[in-house]
């Protein structure tokens, strides 16, 4: 971990203290969150305020109010405890999916391989959206349905460079070895392989976790996704009504944050590519 | 299959979200009936009745048949519906796929030609930045500013072209850093080559060795960069669709999942996923014909 951040340009260490602020707000939303619920209380987010709709950015709500009085600076906290949450959840389902799948495909080869690559076809081949919202259909509209819309219909990227990945390593003379040894197939693939190939997760969820906050601001912003809690969707679905009015702050706002976030996260996607794949490295000059 | 597992268990009841609350069971069976969701779902094990009189069996044979069932929303053929909405689908997606190609095309092509110059780096920066804007505001933003505040577009409708064009702008926009930036590492993939070395050893000029044989080289990724952007070509863009009035495939399918209208959303799903299969196909056909070194068969 060091070593990479080392590497790492100035550029790239910028947006990994980016990230960990988001992170650090979203915790603090997380306490926040439970905290009011545990107290069973409204949490001051959620607080409708009558006499102080639609106020401007000031001292005392820095990025103003919303419809209800609520403060923007707070949602927006909420939202990134969102995010976060959706990022890290839909990757828990995806890329241990996608790897047991493309480590199992690319070692095994042959009939194995045919069927996971037809599963890969097969997700694939389904209209990303419709397959989220059906999934959302049935556990119910909220987080859950994002977490398995999102995390069952992504992990196809994993597994293919997962696979493709495995493929080259199989006949390595390391695990040629291990199987003389007599290692067992699943001992060999990831006390063995997974090692050498882990580098790609990182990539992946780097690539990954971008890509999920939007999809997740795209769904809820069609009301579809979560409810209830203020997610950056539906605070921008919230705003875009108001914008006709003049009333640009909270608009302004959740664009910048969820813009900041994905912008550093897909430019150290870049970056750890560029550092972990050797593949690339050299091809670049 | 799998979509109709799917949408099977997760569908619910489409007769009680059509009829409402208040629906008496004759009228729950009656619905049922008419449309065949009274069916066994997968084998019929009814005595006097054929095997395959079930749901999911009819649902195939009429899919062979290009019957896509009726659309428990409008009450009228779904393929009648989803004809309606491919005309205005199209022509909203075939300009922003080739607008875009075409755009992302040419700065993919001046970035490998001046790579690791000033504007390979602006372009690179702007496209990371590009990206990283959600699809959602630039829709908003597009909507606002040009078409509300400075009146430069028509804001909702589907009139003449003008109506169409800023929905065209935003969908090649916001596809654009994406698109810029896989193109030139797709281009720039081929420019390392040797047989690069050997054309400009033979004298070509710089311009005519990137079009004519770095780019004709680098065409496979591209094909099916765009290839996969076909299907969907078809279905619409569900966004853009609704925020200017566009009476298309995205529409259609926007208005079928909240009306549960399961047999719009099922015809939908089955029209990508069979586009996207056909693509495919058609992508390693033109493979061979790009490169002459796939072989088919």
């Amino acid at each position: 971990m060091r070593e990479l951040w080392r590497k790492l340009s100035k550029v790239g260490r910028l947006c990994l203290i980016v990230i960990a602020g988001y992170f650090a707000l979203a915790v603090y939303g997380e306490v926040q969150y439970r905290v009011a619920r545990a107290r069973d209380i409204t949490p001051s987010y959620n607080v409708v305020h009558e006499q102080q709709r639609y106020q401007p950015p000031s001292l005392r709500h820095i990025m103003g109010t919303d419809n209800l009085g609520r403060d923007v600076a707070q949602r927006l906290i909420q939202g990134s405890r969102i995010a976060f949450h959706v990022g890290i959840m839909t990757s828990l389902i995806a890329i241990p999916l996608g790897v047991f799948l493309g480590l199992l495909g690319g070692y095994f080869g042959g009939k194995v391989d045919s069927i996971v690559v037809w599963l890969c076809a097969t997700v694939a081949s389904m209209p990303g959206l419709l397959f989220i919202l059906a999934i959302s259909m049935v556990v119910g509209q909220g987080l859950l349905g994002i977490y398995l819309g999102i995390g069952l219909t992504t992990w196809v990227g994993v597994c293919r460079t997962i696979r493709a990945e495995v493929m080259k390593h199989r006949d390595r003379a390391y695990v040629q070895a291990a199987r003389v040894l007599g290692y067992s197939h699943l001992r060999i693939m990831f006390r063995h392989i997974l090692p050498n190939v882990a580098h790609i997760i990182l990539i992946q969820f780097s690539i990954r976790f971008p890509g999920a906050v939007a999809t997740e601001v795209f769904i809820s912003f069609l009301g579809i996704g979560v409810q209830g809690e203020p997610s950056w969707g539906i605070m921008i679905n919230n705003a875009r009504l108001r914008l006709w009015q003049g009333i640009w702050w909270e608009m302004t706002f959740v664009t910048l944050a969820i813009f900041t976030l994905v912008l550093v996260f897909n430019h150290l996607a870049d970056e750890l590519r560029d550092l972990l794949d050797p593949a690339l490295r050299n091809q670049r000059n | 299959m799998l979509t109709f597992v799917l949408f099977h268990v997760v569908g619910g009841s489409p007769a009680l979200t059509v009829l409402g609350k208040n629906a008496t069971k004759e009228s729950i069976a009656a619905f049922n009936h008419r449309y065949g969701y009274d069916k066994p779902l997968l084998v019929n094990t009814n005595k006097g009745e054929s095997v395959f009189d079930t749901q999911f069996f009819n649902f195939v044979a009429n899919l062979a048949k290009g019957d896509f069932g009726i659309s428990t929303q409008y009450d009228e053929p779904v393929a009648d519906i989803l004809k309606r909405g491919v005309g205005p689908s199209l022509t909203l997606t075939v300009p922003i796929l080739f607008g875009g190609t075409i755009v992302a095309l040419s700065l993919a092509l001046l970035c490998a030609a001046f790579r690791g110059g000033w504007l390979d780096r602006t372009v690179l920066v702007c496209s990371t930045v590009l990206m990283s804007v959600n699809y959602v505001v630039w829709v908003l933003a597009g909507q606002f500013l040009l078409a509300y505040k400075f009146r430069l577009f028509p804001i909702w409708g589907y009139v003449n072209w003008t109506y169409l064009a800023l929905p065209v702008l935003i969908g090649i926009i916001s596809s654009l850093g994406v698109d810029v930036r896989f193109y030139r590492t797709a281009i720039l993939d081929e420019i390392y080559k040797s047989y690069v070395r050997t054309a400009r050893a033979k004298g070509l000029s710089g311009p005519k060795i990137l079009v004519k044989h770095v780019l004709r080289n680098s065409l496979i990724p591209v094909v099916t960069y765009i290839a996969l952007a076909i299907p969907y070509l078809f279905t619409g863009s569900l966004m853009l669709e609704t925020f200017f009035g566009i009476p298309g495939l995205g529409n259609v399918s926007l208005n079928a999942i909240h009306s549960a209208d399961m047999a719009v959303v099922r015809a939908l799903v089955v029209l990508g996923a069979l586009l996207y299969q056909g693509v495919n196909l058609i992508t390693d056909l033109a493979y061979a014909w790009l490169d002459p070194r796939v072989r088919l068969g």
